[in-house]
């Protein structure tokens, strides 16, 4: 019988623990193969912005023994694994009193939330799109109808941004144009700040939902042609189901199975595949922190968000990986 | 139901006093392509009686599953019912909308299909796939009811319980197929035609399968249309035999007596053409091509590849007419029934052929 065993979830756990592992050590690895001393740098931009920084060798030091980049490359390997480990990452480098938890704590809601939504949306309208582009009972002006939706995948995202800030925010005045959150408005659970929330959150997930539909439209249109070739379909047809069961239950029941499988892909970028959208939008979420991390040089920001990305990504592929077989139950955890 | 519902009436003295289950009429069905219409069944009428099997055979391409998926209205587009009749329990199903033709299917008219192996949903469970069957018709069961159904009905096919709760790819290629057999005859349903039933099993399964439905047609006395290429499981499993050729039926005959005294040469060919165990003999029916289904010529069908072929072949179709209680052929080798004495002649030649 399928289903999940015990030591199918503690293996996949381990695969988990592994995977995390390994992004840790890479992270730890990579920023100190490139040239360059982040303390060093950091100091001779403080020095060409005030002229002359007093005992600048030995405030380099100090700074580095405060972010432990004095010792051996075993003991800061230890330390960062430790930082990963409890998720406290230190002092960003760049905005020096703010801790770099607390920043990506602040960013995470917006970017989830967003980006929870949109993909939702997105993934749910493209897939009904191409289920009925798919599906040989479409009325015909239905089916015509659909591809001119498509058009709008074949624009990138960050061009169609800006058309819609144009029509919506410039030329209508409908919508904010960017930001997160308008500020007037008292932090908290009441209807003008919930308002605005969604207000600024409309267009970056219009520009995230249109321009990726076309993707998920056009593969499932093709397992729809796959499945509606099927035996099965065949004798559901002769065994005189509703046609409604037919399409939910027969045809886009085993359509989708593919494209829960990109889904589980697509959620691991969930969170860091917006950048680009968060950043013309300024958004404040993880995409536009770890922008401004990279352009700053903010090497603990920087490290923080990113294991942070490792971290969702290996999670959702976890999760997918879990709750797979009761979707698909010819995939079977039992080992044999 | 609004169309014609009137019982229809046995058209040969073989079926004379017998209750029709299925009166297929004139039936014509066409695939458009772009350089005319290909005609597929180009006017076959049968009829099935109560009880009985009857074996559809002939080779790939000659319209015995386009005939099977026109009397179920499953054509599937480009091609179409052009024409004709297939009465289904007293019901047009030609002329019926969609509505109608969902409440009839499966209540009077059941599938097993072919390709067993992919016939059934992967991701429902075996329980939930019959269920559907019965629910869609017969309404929401009450939960204690409708599993004690299910169980009969595997029962009924030699499928242990645990079946039940498992999904299609635990099953075997014969349990699966043993499945859609419990799936047929859910409803109890007058006719099921099944399609090639046991062509993508082992000769093994094949016997488990075959003797599975001989046994669910005697104990329900369902009747039933047999479609195959397999000469030997037809003999063993059909009461009457329709052969058809590139579209038409050449002959229809009980069973035995096509394969005592083929009539249609056709027939006689495809007899011939069993491989023996004793002698390895040349397949004989591979001799000639057949025609363009798009522009059938005047004439007989069969007359390219017909060894006896005459002059009035080439011109004139011959129609099925019936010589012997049961037994039509449309050939012009036997224009009265007292022409059966040039069967002699026919099957001498055929001897001749085989050497």
């Amino acid at each position: 019988m399928g289903g999940i065993n015990r030591s199918y979830i503690v293996s996949r756990l381990l695969l988990w623990l592994l995977t995390i592992f390994i992004g840790a050590t890479l992270i730890f690895i990579i920023p100190r193969l490139s040239p360059g001393d982040p303390v060093a740098a950091m100091v001779s931009r403080m020095m060409a912005q005030s002229g002359y920084v007093e005992n600048s060798t030995a405030m380099i030091e100090a700074w580095r023994v405060k972010f432990g980049l004095d010792g051996p490359w075993y003991v800061q390997y230890l330390n960062f694994l430790k930082s990963c480990f409890t998720l406290d990452f230190g002092y960003s480098l760049t905005q020096f009193p703010s801790r770099v938890d607390e920043m990506i704590g602040r960013a995470v809601p917006w970017t989830v939330g967003l980006l929870t939504f949109a993909t939702l949306v997105t993934f749910i309208a493209g897939n009904l799109i191409g289920a009925l582009m798919g599906w040989r009972k479409t009325p015909n002006s239905v089916r015509s109808a659909l591809p001119l939706l498509l058009t709008f995948s074949s624009i990138p995202p960050f061009i169609f941004g800006l058309i819609l800030m144009f029509i919506f925010a410039f030329w209508l005045g409908w919508l904010p144009f960017s930001g997160g959150v308008d500020s007037q408005y008292p932090e908290g659970f009441n209807w003008p700040y919930i308002k605005s929330i969604l207000e600024h959150a409309t267009l970056p997930a219009l520009a995230i939902v249109l321009t990726n539909m076309g993707g998920w439209a056009l593969g499932m249109r093709g397992m729809m042609i796959t499945t509606d070739g099927e035996d099965y379909m065949l004798l559901a047809q002769a065994k005189g189901l509703r046609p409604s069961r037919l399409f939910f239950r027969y045809a886009v029941r085993n359509a989708m199975l593919p494209q829960l499988t990109a889904l589980a892909l697509s959620l691991g970028l969930l969170v860091g595949g917006s950048t680009l959208v968060e950043t013309y939008f300024v958004y404040p979420g993880i995409g536009w922190l770890l922008y401004s991390a990279i352009t700053n040089n903010d090497y603990t920001l920087m490290g923080g968000i990113v294991f942070i990305l490792i971290l969702t990504t290996a999670t959702a592929v976890l999760i997918i990986d879990l709750i797979y077989p009761l979707i698909d139950p010819r995939i079977s955890h039992a080992r044999r | 139901m609004s169309t014609s519902t009137s019982t229809p009436q046995a058209k040969t003295a073989y079926g004379a006093g017998r209750e029709v289950v299925l009166d297929v009429d004139e039936l014509r069905v066409h695939y458009r392509t772009p350089t005319g219409d290909v005609k597929a069944v180009n006017g076959v009428s049968f009829q099935v009686f109560a009880g009985e099997t009857v074996g559809l055979v002939g080779e790939s391409g000659c319209g015995k599953t386009t005939t099977a998926m026109a009397v179920l209205r499953m054509v599937q587009p480009p091609g179409r019912i052009v024409s004709g009749h297939a009465t289904v329990a007293g019901t047009d199903v030609v002329g019926l909308n969609e509505k109608e033709l969902r409440e009839m299917r499966w209540v009077k008219l059941a599938l097993i299909p072919q390709g067993a192996m992919n016939s059934l949903n992967p991701v429902m469970r075996i329980r939930t796939q019959i269920a559907d069957a019965i629910e869609t018709h017969l309404g929401k069961q009450p939960k204690e009811k409708l599993k004690a159904r299910i169980l009969e009905l595997l029962n009924q096919v030699g499928l242990p319980a645990r079946v039940y709760d498992m999904y299609p790819h635990e099953l075997s290629g014969g349990m699966k197929q043993r499945v859609c057999v419990a799936m047929a005859i859910a409803l109890n349903p007058p006719l099921i035609i099944a399609d090639e039933p046991t062509s993508a099993l082992d000769v093994v399964v094949q016997r488990v399968v075959a003797q599975t439905l001989m046994d669910v047609k005697k104990r329900l006395g369902v009747s039933m249309i047999l479609i195959g290429h397999d000469m030997g499981l037809q003999a063993q499993m059909v009461d009457r035999i329709i052969v058809m050729y590139a579209g038409n039926i050449v002959e229809i005959a009980p069973i035995t007596r096509a394969f005592k005294i083929p009539l249609h040469p056709y027939t006689q060919l495809l007899i011939a053409s069993i491989p023996s165990i004793k002698e390895r003999k040349p397949l004989k029916v591979t001799e000639g091509i057949t025609h363009d289904l798009r522009n059938p010529p005047p004439g007989c069908v069969f007359q390219y590849r017909c060894p006896f072929v005459q002059e009035i072949c080439r011109t004139k179709k011959p129609t099925l007419r019936e010589y012997t209680s049961g037994h039509q052929a449309a050939c012009h080798l036997y224009e009265s029934p007292d022409d059966m004495g040039s069967h002699a002649q026919a099957a001498a030649a055929m001897k001749e052929l085989d050497r």
